[in-house]
C-alpha cells in the first residue's frame, strides 16, 4: 500500500449496499423528508450517477454514503460493514473546491495524509498526485491564484491521494466552463478506468452522466425515491454523439418530464 | 492546443516599452527640504532668543546637519552616482513641511513668544528634555513597556485560548457567553479601584487592568472567526480521516487568524489607553506616571516629550503587529485590499 504511482495503483473499489434508506431533515419544528426508501446496490468498480432534478436529495445521499451523517431509517454499508462515520476510503470532491486558503497547493493536496499522520513517510505520493491532474507546476501557489478548473483539479487531487476504493462526486464539475467541464470528464473517466475505484456521480447534466458512467439512476422529486435504474452498455472511451446516447437521453429527460421539446 | 495557435499567440505579443525607473533623475524636492532646514537653521542660531534657552545652537547644529544629509542627497546622488531610496524620496515633501513647521514653532515661542510661555514650550526646550532628563524619560519607557508587553501578551493569550474554546465547544459557550456578555463591554478602568484594593502590588493590578482591556476584544474576534469556518472546509477534513484535534489545530484556527488578528489590534488600542490610566493613577513609574510628574512641577516641555515618545512607541508596537500580520496571513494578500 506504501508505494508506488498513483494512477498505475490498481485499487479495488468498494462494494456499497444502500438499504431501504429513508431520511429528513429537521427545521424548527418542521420536518422536511428528503429521501424515501432508497434501495441500491452498487459493485464494486462501476462508476454510477445519480440523476435528479434540483434538491431532489441526491446530494444527501452522497453525504450519508460519505458518512457524514447517518441515515434516519435503514442502513448503507461498504463491503459489507454499516457507514456510521466519515473514512478516508470514502473520499468525497465537492462542487466547490473547498482549498484552504491559507495553504499552498501542495499543502492542499498533503491533506489527508496529514490528517492520518502518513505525511511524513508518504510525502512522495503528494508530488505523484499533482503530477496526475497536471499541476506540478503550481505546487506552491495559493487557491486564489488558480482558475476555477485548475482548483477543481487540485481538490482531485487531494483526494486521489487517500487512494480512495469509493470517490464520491457531488457535482464536481458544476461550475466550470463547458470547455473545461468536458476535459475533465473525459480525464475523470479514463482516471476511474485506470484505477478501479467505485465512483458515485450526484449530477444534474444528463450528458454528464451519460458519457461518464455504466449505470444511471434517476431520483424523483423530494422526497427522492429510484424511479429508474439505467445500464449503459456501451464501451469507453464514448463519443459524444453517439445516436445511443441520444436516445438514451431522450428517455430520460421523459422520466424527468422534460421531454416536451425533444 | 496545436502549435500552430500557440506560435500566432506568440507573434501576436506587444513589445511594451520599458517602464521609466521613477528613482532615477535628480531630486528636486530633496534639494529643497535642504534649503529649508538650512534657512530653519539659521534662524535658530541667528536670531536673538526671548529667555536663556540652554540648547538653541544645539538644535540649529541638529537642522543645519539635516540640511547637510539632504543636500548629499539630492546632490550627491548625481555627483557619486548612488540612488536615494524610494522611501526617503516620497517624504521629500514632509520633509520641506516639517522644517517650515519648525521654524515657524521656533518663532512663537523661543524668538517673540507669541505663545503664553509655561505652557508651550519652545523646540529647544523640548531639545533638552532629551539631552538632560534622558536617564529618567528612557526609565519610564522601559517601564511602561514592560507593563504593556506584560499585561498584552497575557490578555492575548487567554482571549485567543478563550475565543477558541467558546467558538469550538457548545458547553463552553454556554457558561461563557453570559459572563462574557456582562463584564466585557464594561471598561477595564472601571475595575481600577478594585484592582488597586485586591491586588498585591499595582504592578500586578495594571497587569490584570491590561490583560482584561486586551483579553475582550481578542476573545471575542477569536471566537466569532472560529464559528465562522466554513462548515465545507471540516467535511473535507473529516471525510480524510482527520479527529477532532486536527479540526482545531489545523482547520478551524488558521482559517480564523484574519478575524484573531483584528481581535489583536483593537486590543492593542484599548491596552494603550488603560496603561496611561493606570500609570497616572497607581503605578509609580512609566510614561503616564512621568506625564502626572511633569505637570505637577508645571514642566511642559517634559511632559511634550513623553507625549512624543508615548506616540513613537505606540505606532512602533502597531507597526509591529502589522508586520506580524502580513507576515502570518501573506496567502490573504490576493484576497484582501490592505
Amino acid at each position: 500500500m506504501v508505494g508506488g504511482n498513483l494512477a498505475e495503483q490498481f485499487v479495488a473499489g468498494a462494494d456499497i449496499d444502500v438499504r431501504e434508506v429513508s431520511h429528513r431533515f429537521d427545521l424548527d419544528r418542521k420536518t422536511l423528508p428528503v429521501l424515501n426508501r432508497v434501495s441500491l446496490r452498487i459493485k464494486p468498480g462501476e462508476l454510477v450517477s445519480l440523476l435528479g432534478p434540483s434538491g431532489c436529495g441526491k446530494s444527501t445521499l452522497l453525504r450519508l454514503v460519505a458518512g457524514l451523517e447517518t441515515p434516519t431509517v435503514g442502513s448503507i454499508l461498504a463491503d459489507g460493514v454499516q457507514i456510521t462515520q466519515p473514512d478516508p476510503s470514502r473520499v468525497v470532491m465537492f462542487q466547490d473546491p473547498t482549498l484552504y486558503p491559507w495553504r499552498t497547493v501542495k499543502a492542499n493536496v498533503s491533506l489527508g495524509l496529514e490528517a492520518r499522520g502518513l505525511l511524513r513517510r508518504q510525502v512522495h505520493r503528494v508530488d505523484e498526485a499533482l503530477r496526475l491532474v497536471g499541476l506540478t507546476q503550481f505546487a506552491t501557489a495559493y487557491p486564489h491564484q488558480l482558475s476555477g478548473g485548475m482548483a477543481q483539479r487540485v481538490s482531485l487531487a487531494r483526494a486521489l491521494v487517500n487512494d480512495p476504493r469509493l470517490l464520491l462526486l457531488d457535482e464536481p464539475l458544476g461550475k466550470l466552463d463547458s470547455m473545461t467541464r468536458m476535459t475533465m470528464q473525459q480525464e475523470l473517466v479514463s482516471l476511474w478506468r485506470r484505477t478501479g475505484f467505485t465512483s458515485l456521480l450526484v449530477t444534474h447534466d444528463v450528458e454528464e452522466a451519460l458519457f461518464m458512467s455504466n449505470r444511471v439512476i434517476v431520483l424523483s422529486d423530494r422526497p427522492a425515491s429510484i424511479i429508474a435504474d439505467l445500464i449503459i452498455d456501451l464501451p469507453f472511451p464514448r463519443h459524444r454523439g453517439d445516436p445511443r446516447l441520444a436516445e438514451l437521453r431522450r428517455e430520460i429527460l421523459g422520466l424527468l418530464g422534460l421531454d416536451a421539446d425533444w | 492546443m496545436s502549435s500552430a495557435s500557440l506560435s500566432s499567440q506568440d507573434a501576436g505579443l506587444v513589445d511594451f516599452p520599458p517602464v521609466a525607473d521613477v528613482r532615477a533623475g535628480f531630486w528636486f524636492t530633496g534639494l529643497l527640504a535642504a534649503a529649508a532646514w538650512f534657512g530653519a537653521a539659521m534662524m535658530t542660531g541667528g536670531l536673538p532668543d526671548i529667555d536663556d534657552f540652554e540648547r538653541t545652537e544645539l538644535l540649529a547644529r541638529l537642522a543645519a546637519g539635516l540640511s547637510g544629509l539632504l543636500l548629499l542627497a539630492s546632490v550627491g546622488a548625481s555627483l557619486f552616482r548612488f540612488t536615494v531610496p524610494a522611501k526617503l524620496r516620497g517624504a521629500g515633501a514632509w520633509l520641506v513641511l516639517l522644517a517650515v513647521a519648525l521654524a515657524a514653532w521656533e518663532l512663537v515661542t523661543a524668538k517673540f513668544a507669541v505663545l503664553p510661555r509655561p505652557f508651550f514650550a519652545s523646540p529647544q526646550a523640548l531639545l533638552e528634555v532629551f539631552t538632560d532628563d534622558y536617564p529618567r524619560l528612557g526609565g519610564s519607557v522601559w517601564n511602561s513597556f514592560r507593563l504593556l508587553a506584560g499585561g498584552y501578551l497575557i490578555g492575548a493569550a487567554v482571549g485567543f485560548v478563550l475565543g477558541v474554546a467558546i467558538g469550538w465547544s457548545r458547553a463552553i459557550g454556554y457558561w461563557a457567553h453570559p459572563v462574557l456578555r456582562l463584564i466585557g463591554p464594561l471598561p477595564a478602568t472601571a475595575w481600577l479601584p478594585i484592582a488597586f484594593f485586591a491586588f498585591p502590588s499595582s504592578h500586578s493590578a495594571s497587569t490584570f487592568l491590561i490583560a482584561l482591556a486586551t483579553g475582550f476584544p481578542v476573545t471575542v474576534l477569536t471566537w466569532s472567526g472560529v464559528a465562522g469556518v466554513n462548515k465545507a472546509f471540516y467535511d473535507v477534513a473529516r471525510t480524510m480521516g482527520a479527529n477532532q484535534r486536527f479540526l482545531v489545530l489545523k482547520v478551524a484556527i488558521p482559517a480564523a487568524m484574519p478575524s484573531v488578528f483584528i481581535g489583536l489590534f483593537m486590543g492593542l488600542g484599548a491596552s494603550f489607553s488603560v496603561l496611561v490610566v493606570a500609570e497616572m493613577m497607581g503605578v509609580k513609574s512609566g510614561l503616564g506616571w512621568y506625564m502626572q510628574w511633569a505637570q505637577g512641577w508645571a514642566a511642559y516641555a517634559n511632559m511634550y516629550a513623553a507625549l512624543l515618545v508615548m506616540a513613537l512607541m505606540c505606532t512602533g508596537l502597531i507597526t509591529l503587529l502589522f508586520r506580524l500580520r502580513d507576515r502570518l496571513l501573506a496567502w490573504q494578500k490576493g484576497l484582501v485590499q490592505w
